[in-house]
Order: C-alpha cells, then structure tokens, then sequence
C-alpha cells in the first residue's frame, strides 16, 4: 500500500536468562495493522503488554525477531543512507520526558539537530528560524530555544519531544504513553496539541496508552494488545462500547468512571452508620 | 553564546568552604611551583656550604651537596606538577578510550576491553611501575628520555587508568540506557556522534574528578619511584629531593629543612586536590551535599541536650 505505515507478522522474542537456562518471552506476537496519513491507531494494553516494543521496533531501536515493517509498501530492514531516509519519515515521541531531553543541551539543540541532519543543506540562519517556528507550533515561542531542559515542566518538556519529532518533516509519529508521565491536569493540553498537529500537518499517529478512555477520544481506530498478542480491534466507538475479548471488557471495568465510583461510595457509606472509620 | 555558559554553570561544582580551601592550597602550590623557579637561585649551584641551616641567605638552608633546598624545593615543585599533570591527564585519557567505549558499546568490545582493564586492576601498582620504569630506563637508543620525568608521567599514566576505567564505564552505561540517546539515535545521530555529544559532556564531573584523582596519583607515584631511585634523574621533583635527603642521611645529621618541605608540598598538595575532588562528588552525587549539614545538626542537638542516645550518628 503506498502512503502508508505498515506492520506485517511482527515477532519479537527476549531471551531471559533464569539461572542456568534460557526462556523465550514472547514480547510481541504476529502484530498486523497499518497506519495512515491524517488518521490514529491506538494501540492499548497494560505495561509489560509489548506495545513498547513495537514502538521501538518501528522506529527501529529494536529488530524484530521475524516479521517486516513496511513504508509506502517497501521492506526497510536496511541501514546507512536509507535509514536516515526512513528517520525522515518516521519519529517517535518518547514516555518519560524528564529522561528524553538531554540535561546538558539547550533546547535548541534538540530541534536543531534533526534539522541539519535531515537537511543539510539548510543555513544556520534558516535552521534556526525553522526550529523557532517548529517551536511556535507547539505553543512554546522562540524564547524556549535558549532554555535548558531542566528550566521547563513536564508538559513543556513534552511539547519540545514533539517539536523535535516533527523537525525532520516526519508523517508518521509515534507517541509512546506521551503523557503518562505527566500531571493530569496538563495531559489533554498535550493531547490537544498531537491531535490539532495530526489534523493540520496530515500526520499518521500510533498512540501508545494504557488509558482507554483517551484512546477513544483521540483515536480512529483502537487496538488491544494484550500479553503480545493484539487480542482486539477496531473503529474506537466500537471497541469501547461494545467489548468482545475478556480482556478488554476488564480494562473497561478498571478504568475510572466517575458516576460508578459514586455509586460505591454510596454504599460504603450505607454500610457503616454514623461512624467515622478508623484505619 | 548564553546557552553555553548555562552549559558550563551546570558542570561547575557549588561553592563551599572545602572547595574554597582545595582551590587556594591546589593555586598556591601552582602558583609557587610556576613563579618560584624564576627568582629563585640556581638549584644545582654546589658552592655553597652543607647542611646550612635555614637563614636569610639560604631561606630554607642547605643540602649535605650545598645545594638551596628553597630553589630545590621551587624547581622541585614545578617537577612534580608536570609529572603529576601529564600522569593524571594520559591515565584520563586512556580510562575514556577503554571505559566509554566498553560501556557504550558493549557485547564483545566490552569484554575485551574489560578483561584488559581487569588484568591492570589485579596487577598490584607499585611493583609494576618499578619493573617497568627499571626495564625501560635500560633500554637502550633511548638516550636522555630514558631518564626523564615525561617517561616517568607516561609509565604512571599507562599503569594508573584501570580504576578509573571501571568507574566511567559504569557511568556510561547507564547513560546508554537513558531515553535521550535512544531519541538521539530516532533523530538519525551516529554512534561517535552520540558518545561525544550527548554521553560524554554529561560525564565530565565524573572525569574531573577522575583527573585530579589521577594526578594525585601520579604526584605521588612518581615520589615513590623516585624515593626507590627509579625516579627521573635528570630533573628534580620533590621524589628525587627526598631520595637525597634520604641517600644524604638527613635525619641521622638532623638537617630537617633538607626533608621536611618537600613532604610537606606533597602532603598539601594531595590534601588540597582531594578537597577538590570532594566539591566535584557533590555534583556527581547531589546526596552528598546534604551529608554535612546533617551532622552539623546532630552535633547542636547533641550540645542542647537532645541528642540521640549515646550518640548513635547515621549521618
């Protein structure tokens, strides 16, 4: 398929040494799905699940132990030249962006890096005029350029990871849990922002969570993933709404609703009168 | 511009009164080993009398040879400073070569490299370095740098890095691990690129500290060789000044001025880089800032009548 993103019987084994022998962890088990320009795959499922994994896969930290990852349907299991050619059109957006953002480095650095690696040609007028502007896009300004990580919030520091990952002219983004490591209360600003990007730049974007309920929201299509195996999938409404894998309808049953959570404290109340429980 | 001076604030170590007192011991001893030697007299000028005590005219006496301990001891200082510098800074040198690549790069690159480091780590010091310095000195085709004290910095140096080595290779493979190299690696950097851009600058308080531990080593280092008469004999340093007092039997004629000085310069000198090197641990690990403060409160709680129990410290 051509002006697509596509991973095709994915595999993806960890030896693990248990005292003298050897085990197999299947962390990733025959993963299929394609990503889109202008659309969000969601890619949900608890920690230790491998979503991870394919993350690093697709942006190719890890090989795979079997199985391809294919751009505008070509193989690229290749290095060199090429690779910085599929760097272009694919970054990633990492999880914990206290530890994504090198403490030694202006901001500057991490955006105008990937600009002169993938356009040499660029003056350093021009590449920093771009990173001011690659800045402005995530609602930071210029003024950040000069920055130091360590001056910047949490949210702040995501929407440089974002701005870096948008910096080689990429179409396809992915988000690994972008804003688990964040404030509540900053995350849909976060969300926001990706989403606005994904419409406005035509962005293919694999969001990584364990949040269903952003999941929903920010996604086309919703997959679970569940032990390596990618259990169910989807339109999100329908995923959401209308479970079928056990394990998905567990995930729904843990994830936090308020008028249900209500509905328990009620009856908590209900069972002990009057007194205050001492703990 | 402004970007980078944040850079260098972020390595500096924070001010305190130990790194204050490193600095000024560590840039007296500098400061005399430079200027000293311009003024001071001829160090190998024997026409003065023996074993003179100190007087206004020999500041700090006399030799049994008749040589000026002051112009010995400033010639001397300046010696031992340059084999302690060019010790230190190839033993640092080497300990990158062989930590930072074996922690970057792992697999069987780390193993050998390790297995060397491990081999100069079990190899008792001293020993070696003499049956080095003692093999090289009487190779032949050598001529006057068979005995001089850049041959003796580059033997502590070539024997003095394993220790190092292991701890910067600890340190870089840790920061293999972080997520901002793995970033670095998505936004297409290249291996030498990532270990000298983004691994090696935040490694610098850990060579800083690494360097000055290496030149104590080497100052000292060179003392002992030349004390055993392996040292370099062609130049003075404070070693080769106590190898004379000690051939010249200056304690049994009781001519203190001949060795207690240069002692001293080296015990100082030691003393201030290690108050040093503390400040720079503070930056490596921030805990240790804290450590300090807590016994100082413990220490007033104890004089107020409120201390722990037989004084249990756990600071």
């Amino acid at each position: 398929m051509s002006n697509s993103l596509e991973v095709r019987h994915l595999c993806k084994d960890f030896r693990l040494r248990r005292g003298v022998h050897f085990d197999t962890l299947h962390a990733v088990a025959d993963a299929n799905f394609v990503l889109e320009p202008g659309h969000t795959v969601a890619l949900v499922g608890e920690s230790g699940s491998g979503k991870s994994t394919i993350a690093r896969i697709i942006a190719k930290l890890e090989t795979p132990t079997s199985g391809e990852v294919l751009l505008d349907g070509a193989a690229t299991n290749f290095s060199g030249a090429k690779l910085a050619g599929y760097r272009r059109q694919v970054q990633m957006v990492f999880q914990d962006p206290f530890a994504s953002l090198n403490p030694f480095h202006s901001i500057a650095h991490h955006i105008e890096r990937p600009l002169r690696i993938h356009h040499p040609e660029l003056s350093t007028a021009e590449v920093r005029r771009r990173a001011a502007e690659l800045l402005e896009k995530v609602q930071l300004g210029a003024a950040y350029l000069e920055r130091r990580p360590h001056e910047l919030s949490g949210g702040q520091r995501q929407r440089v990871a974002i701005a870096r990952a948008l910096a080689p002219g990429a179409r396809f983004i992915i988000a690994d849990e972008p804003v688990s490591m964040l404030d509540v209360s900053i995350r849909v600003g976060v969300l926001n922002l990706l989403a606005e990007l994904q419409r406005s730049e035509g962005l293919g974007v694999l969001y990584i969570t364990h949040d269903l309920a952003t999941a929903r929201h920010f996604s086309d299509e919703i997959l679970v993933m569940h032990r390596g195996v990618i259990v169910e999938r989807g339109p999100a409404d329908d995923v959401i709404l209308n479970p079928q894998h056990e394990y998905t309808k567990a995930l729904r049953e843990a994830a936090a609703d308020p008028d249900r959570l209500g509905r328990l404290r009620d009856e908590v109340r209900a069972e002990q009168p009057g007194g205050t429980h001492e703990d | 511009m402004a970007d980078r001076l944040a850079g260098i604030r972020y390595l500096l170590p924070r001010w305190s009164g130990k790194l204050g007192t490193g600095l000024i011991m560590v840039g007296l001893i500098i400061a005399f080993g430079l200027v000293a030697p311009l003024f001071a007299a001829d160090p190998r000028d024997s026409s003065n009398k023996g074993l003179l005590p100190p007087s206004g005219s020999h500041l700090l006496g006399t030799t049994k040879l008749g040589y000026d301990v002051f112009s010995q001891l400033a010639t001397g200082t300046r010696g031992s400073l340059y084999v302690g510098l060019l010790g230190g800074i190839s033993a640092m040198l080497l300990a990158i070569l062989f930590g930072i690549l074996a922690g970057y790069f792992g697999g069987w690159l780390d193993e050998i490299l390790m297995l060397i480091t491990n081999i100069m780590l079990v190899i008792p010091g001293l020993p070696l370095v003499m049956v080095i310095a003692a093999y090289v000195q009487n190779t032949e085709g050598l001529g006057e740098f068979a005995r001089s004290s850049t041959l003796v910095a580059l033997i502590l140096g070539v024997t003095g890095w394993a220790g190092s080595a292991v701890v910067l290779r600890a340190q870089a493979r840790s920061l293999r691990t972080r997520e901002y190299v793995a970033a670095a690696r998505v936004a297409g950097e290249h291996g030498l690129r990532i270990i000298f851009v983004e691994i090696l600058p935040n490694l610098v308080p850990l060579i800083a500290a690494q360097l000055i531990f290496g030149v104590m080593a080497a100052v000292l280092g060179e003392a002992g060789l030349s004390y055993l008469g392996l040292g370099p004999t062609n130049s003075i340093t404070l070693g080769t000044m106590l190898n004379d007092a000690q051939t010249g039997q200056a304690v049994g004629s009781r001519a203190w001025w001949w060795f207690v000085p240069p002692g001293a310069v080296i015990a100082l000198l030691g003393t201030g880089l290690a108050l040093v090197n503390f400040a720079i641990d503070e930056i490596v690990n921030p805990k240790l800032r804290l450590a300090p403060q807590a016994a100082r409160r413990q220490r007033r709680a104890t004089k107020a009548g409120r201390g722990v129990a037989g004084g249990g410290a756990f600071a």
